[in-house]
């Protein structure tokens, strides 16, 4: 695999957005689909070009240099991409998904002004999240973090006539900016401590000269998670990713849950050597990780936003994600990002085209019955959800029950917490499912006459990710059901370093594979028993939620206003800093004049003392002398 | 010689506007402009980054006292020369869609204010320094005066005391260096540089300096006269004073205050770092409710500027670099801003947030450039703003963590407040104001590309930059740390 060929897996996606972003809108809609999903679907062969010549080499990482980019004095930081198996792993996640996404937005945004825009910026993302997994040292990484958190702006405020949405970008951006700042100070502290942001370099410094509990590691693993918090929704920073359902569904799909969400899981896994040799930074991750799993999944259970339900799951298995980084299963992690990709792409898709069918319409408690008028939708919706409720033996199956093992062996309660999670997914997924696709349609008659299963450039990409979602997790089949898990045999030269810088760590206990029966057993046990209830409620008592205007016990209120978290950060952050802001102008400035005169007064009074004082030195004289004058001069100017 | 060409071709491409009257004032204003810009670069062109002060010249002004005309190009010096002619022409350019009264007069300022900037950023003589410096607030002064907004004679008065006030410390700690010399004195910069003051006396001529420079960029607290300024000035002034002016500020403090003073440094310093880490967060904190975008963008400015000071009182090679490449950034920034501003201005007459919403729907250029230099203005990686904060935080996060933290509030607050800047304008339904908005015109555009070709060139290649000025800034801390 030559390096050229390599820099063209991202290059291609930049170019098809300086093309449709500077043609537009000039050029035809059909063109635009074409050069916008041709520029993806290149990058995603090439990718699979470059997994396969990885593979056929015999795995050896490798670094392709650009050229230097920022160099001052002893720090240089090259502008260079890295081959290994994690970034392999994520190029073909990217623009594997990333081309059904396009192919599927051809048809999503047939009809909208804006095509050769959306396009323009879809391209421009994958550009960065390119970078962001490619980029051989923290700093080209942080240049994908960021420019993925601005096509995130530009892409959820895309219809921005609507201010709602202008507030969600907004509210997206500067909330991944406070993540920013805490990787921001994590490199700088990599910097300090290493003279280096190279990936390279940083960890066989960091395996050879740091014990394990350094406190330097620590406080470098802390500030990089605090970035991960705000990248991958984690509490406290969560509450942007609800509100960026704001925009288009192919975005929510591709962006705000296939992948730029999943950046903070790619960063602890590429600095796991780093993670390795901090327990107690590790045990923080797991600890969030299981709260945000559980948080999020209690709000999805009464929301009505067909979206908002998928984006409060998405937040509650990047939750997962995180417990399993806690556990050190950085492979099970990655399992995860992987099916939760395919299946979480799956169920926006599909919701975007229930959405699409419904005029625009998003409030599950209007829908209905729609199984019958779109069957495609409705089977391959369905698989979603099988997949992602952790059923046998779809893709998630495997990759949760693998988290959830690893999260029982190093911490009971938070395996407890995970179980409790899984319950509520697989609860509040049926209960998507059912409120959409059975019972009798809720919606008016308009949307009933209009209701029409989406076109193949939609359906297609749902039966593709629907197959990956069925049988993804064959990838990853466990040792107790007879499987080698490949994946995992794949990814394990990543911990090689991490491995002899913190042995101990690595040494499991593994579990028999009893207990890993027993432990499969409950979950699905527990995810059947969800879904059952799901179906009783919704579908044998025909329950619907009920309408806003109706009263709520006081729990269910707190839930379903999200447990007013916005209000709090409204409260506690944003009305306090645009007071101080006005008191600042309005009274802060005006003091500092009155301060500024008052110092005038004091020099002027300060010279003319100085002059009757005789310090002996000809150079203190002189410059006491010339003050005075100056400030005398000075002061009459001013009366 | 080229650096004497370099200061003399302004004025005297100044002087010919001036005379030859209304008509071809712009033209040949603009002509003058792109002149000195060939100049600077055919000057680049033949740069020895490592050898020090080249092109220079010295004439005797006061023979017998040591003082003379003489000035230099380093490293630090061409990289703001070139900020400097670069941006002059696109000032001059931005002003031709306005029709101020009497152009020749106007234009021929800005042609001798980039002459006194020119100078400043070259003279190798403290007193020639101190010329400049004080020869740069008077066509500034005049263009704020005469072809200002409503306010501006008030407004201007309160700049001009704040100046010259700040001016004349400087001048005081400037005879006093002179007088410190050994045998029969000398006003040279570099034999400054070699005087062992004493710390006591090092601490007086550091304050003196500081607030020199720090009225001139300005720093928390002495910026009270600039939001003001910034608000009433016409644009081409705002750009002249934004843009180019205030470097002067953050050169004083390179080419003076460290190197002559490092034990005033060390005394001090902490405080001065202070005191720039509080501008930053309090220009932040009140550009998030401003609704005239003149003033926010004032505001975005000073918190720009005091990072870029308390990179420079961190004395570390990363802070200086950063400072220097931030210049070159936020010139570029802030004069396409406010020059985005002045559009939509002249179009909607009204530059009130409140009043606006909606433009980007009939403007998909201005909704670009706008974009981009608000990208390059919160610092986005891959544009210019990036490379300077990066270097800048870093630095300050070396000097002490917490500070570089709390200075690093400034990427969260810059986002807060520019895209809210952004939305207001350009986003939402749109407002009574913006109706028949026109997209821009190509001279509009002429000034606008140069400056986003800018963006990414130092965002994608910051080294062209990065490496003119290291050899000089390196062995200007040589002397600091001596």
């Amino acid at each position: 695999m030559s390096a050229s060929l390599l820099i063209l897996i991202p290059l291609l996606p930049l170019a098809g957005f300086l093309i449709n972003g500077i043609g537009f809108p000039n050029i035809p809609k059909g063109a635009v689909g074409i050069i916008g999903t041709l520029a993806v679907v290149a990058s995603f062969v090439l990718s699979v070009m470059t997994f396969n010549a990885f593979v056929a080499s015999g795995s050896q990482p490798f670094i392709v240099p650009l050229f230097d980019w920022i160099s001052v004095g002893d720090l240089n930081i090259p502008f260079s991409f890295q081959v290994d198996q994690l970034s392999l792993l994520m190029l073909m996640i990217i623009t594997g998904v990333g081309s059904l996404i396009h192919i599927y937005s051809i048809g999503y945004m047939h009809h909208d002004s804006g095509f050769g825009k959306f396009f323009a910026y879809l391209n421009l993302f994958l550009f960065f999240m390119l970078l962001l997994v490619l980029g051989s040292n923290y700093v080209i990484m942080f240049i994908g973090w960021e420019g993925v958190g601005l096509c995130s702006y530009l892409l959820i405020g895309f219809w921005n006539k609507n201010t709602n949405y202008n507030n969600a970008a907004r509210k997206a951006f500067i909330m991944n900016r406070v993540g920013d700042l805490g990787f921001l100070l994590g490199i700088f502290t990599i910097i300090a401590t290493f003279g280096s942001v190279e990936y390279s370099e940083v960890f066989s410094k960091a395996a050879a000269g740091f014990q394990v509990g350094d406190p330097v590691i620590i406080t470098i693993t802390l500030f990089l998670f605090v970035g991960a918090m705000g990248k991958s929704a984690q509490i406290p920073l969560y509450t942007w990713l609800p509100d960026a359902m704001a925009g288009p569904t192919p975005v929510s799909a591709l962006i705000h849950a296939a992948t730029m969400v999943t950046a903070g899981i790619y960063m602890v896994i590429r600095s796991n050597v780093l993670y390795s040799l901090a327990p107690s930074t590790l045990e923080i991750v797991g600890i969030i990780g299981g709260a945000t799993a559980l948080f999020a999944a209690s709000i999805a259970l009464l929301q009505n936003d067909i979206k908002k339900v998928l984006a409060y799951s998405t937040v509650s298995q990047l939750g997962y994600m995180f417990m399993g980084l806690g556990a050190m299963a950085y492979s099970a992690s990655m399992f995860h990002v992987i099916t939760h990709a395919f299946f979480k792409a799956l169920l926006f898709l599909g919701a975007g085209s229930v959405i699409h069918a419904m005029s625009d319409e998003q409030d599950i408690r209007s829908m209905g019955g729609l199984r019958k008028k779109l069957p495609v939708t409705f089977i391959t919706f369905a698989i979603g959800t099988w997949a992602i409720s952790g059923l046998p033996f779809f893709a998630g199956f495997f990759s949760k029950d693998e988290i959830l093992a690893h999260v029982f062996e190093h911490n009971k309660l938070l395996w407890v917490i995970g179980l409790l999670g899984s319950i509520m997914t697989s609860f509040y997924m049926f209960r998507l499912l059912f409120l959409t696709f059975f019972g009798t349609f809720r919606g008016t008659h308009e949307q009933e006459h209009h209701l029409h299963e989406s076109p193949a450039s939609m359906t297609i990409p749902l039966i593709i990710l629907a197959i990956l979602s069925a049988v993804g997790g064959f990838i990853g089949v466990p040792e107790a059901l007879h499987g080698s898990h490949q994946l995992a045999q794949f990814m394990s030269p990543l911990y090689d370093l991490a491995k002899t810088a913190n042995p101990a760590a690595f040494e499991h206990t593994s579990l028999s594979h009893s207990e890993e029966y027993m432990l499969m057993a409950i979950s699905v046990a527990a995810a059947l028993i969800s879904a059952i209830a799901a179906y009783v409620m919704y579908v044998q008592k025909g329950a619907v939620p009920a309408p806003d205007s109706e009263e709520k016990s006081g729990l269910q209120r707190a839930v379903y206003n999200k447990y007013y978290v916005d209000e709090l950060y409204d409260a506690v952050f944003v009305k306090p800093i645009k007071t101080l802001s006005n008191v600042l102008y309005s009274f802060g400035e005006i003091f500092i004049d009155l301060i500024i005169d008052a110092f005038v007064k004091i020099v002027s009074l300060g010279a003319k003392l100085l002059r009757k004082t005789q310090t002996g030195s000809t150079g203190e004289y002189v410059f006491a002398m010339v003050i005075g004058i100056v400030v005398i001069l000075f002061w009459k100017l001013l009366l | 010689m080229l650096t004497l060409l370099l200061i003399l071709l302004p004025i005297a491409a100044g002087v010919i506007t001036l005379l030859a009257g209304e008509r071809m004032a712009k033209q040949l204003a603009l002509v003058g402009g792109l002149a000195s810009l060939g100049v600077a670069v055919f000057t680049w062109l033949q740069f020895d980054p490592a050898a020090g002060s080249q092109f220079g010249f010295k004439y005797a002004w006061v023979a017998s006292g040591g003082i003379s005309f003489a000035a230099g190009i380093d490293g630090i010096s061409m990289l703001l020369v070139l900020l400097t002619t670069f941006l002059t022409p696109l000032i001059i350019l931005s002003a031709f869609k306005n029709e101020y009264k009497n152009p020749a007069a106007f234009y021929s300022l800005i042609l001798f204010m980039e002459a006194a900037l020119i100078g400043v950023f070259t003279a190798t003589d403290a007193f020639l320094f101190y010329l400049f410096f004080e020869a740069a607030l008077i066509p500034v002064y005049f263009l704020a005066a005469i072809w200002g907004g409503e306010n501006r004679i008030k407004v201007t008065f309160k700049f001009f005391i704040y100046t010259i006030f700040g001016s004349l410390f400087m001048f005081v700690a400037l005879v006093y260096l002179y007088y410190q010399t050994p045998g029969t004195h000398t006003s040279e910069i570099a034999a400054f540089y070699q005087l062992q003051l004493s710390p006591a006396a090092q601490g007086y001529v550091f304050w003196a300096f500081f607030i020199a420079f720090a009225i001139k960029m300005p720093l928390f607290p002495f910026h009270t006269w600039q939001p003001d300024t910034y608000t009433e000035s016409p644009t081409a002034a705002t750009m002249l004073l934004s843009g180019i002016m205030l470097k002067m500020g953050v050169y004083g403090l390179i080419r003076l205050l460290l190197p002559i003073v490092p034990l005033g440094m060390e005394q001090w310093g902490f405080l001065a770092m202070i005191l720039s880490v509080i501008g930053i967060i309090y220009g932040s904190i009140i550009a998030i409710q401003q609704s005239d975008m003149k003033t926010l963008i004032a505001y975005s400015s000073f918190a720009h500027v005091g990072l870029m000071a308390a990179g420079v009182f961190s004395s570390s090679l990363n802070g200086l670099q950063g400072a220097l490449i931030q210049m070159l950034a936020h010139g570029i920034n802030v004069i396409g801003l406010f020059f985005i501003v002045d559009i939509i201005y002249s179009r909607t007459k009204t530059r009130y947030l409140d009043q606006l919403g909606g433009i980007t729907q009939s403007t998909p250029h201005l909704s670009v450039y706008f974009m981009v230099l608000l990208l390059g203005s919160v610092a986005l990686p891959l544009t210019n703003g990036f490379v300077g904060e990066f270097l800048l935080l870093s630095s300050v996060f070396q000097y002490k963590g917490w500070l570089g933290a709390v200075a690093g509030l400034t990427i969260i607050l810059g986002s807060v407040y520019m895209l809210r800047l952004f939305q207001k304008s350009m986003f939402g339904p749109k407002s009574k104001w913006v109706e028949g908005f026109q997209d821009l015109t190509a001279s509009e555009r002429a000034v606008l590309l140069p400056l986003v070709i800018m963006v990414f060139w130092i965002g994608i290649y910051p080294s062209t930059f990065l490496k003119i000025t290291e050899p000089a800034v390196s062995q200007l801390l040589q002397l600091v740390n001596n």
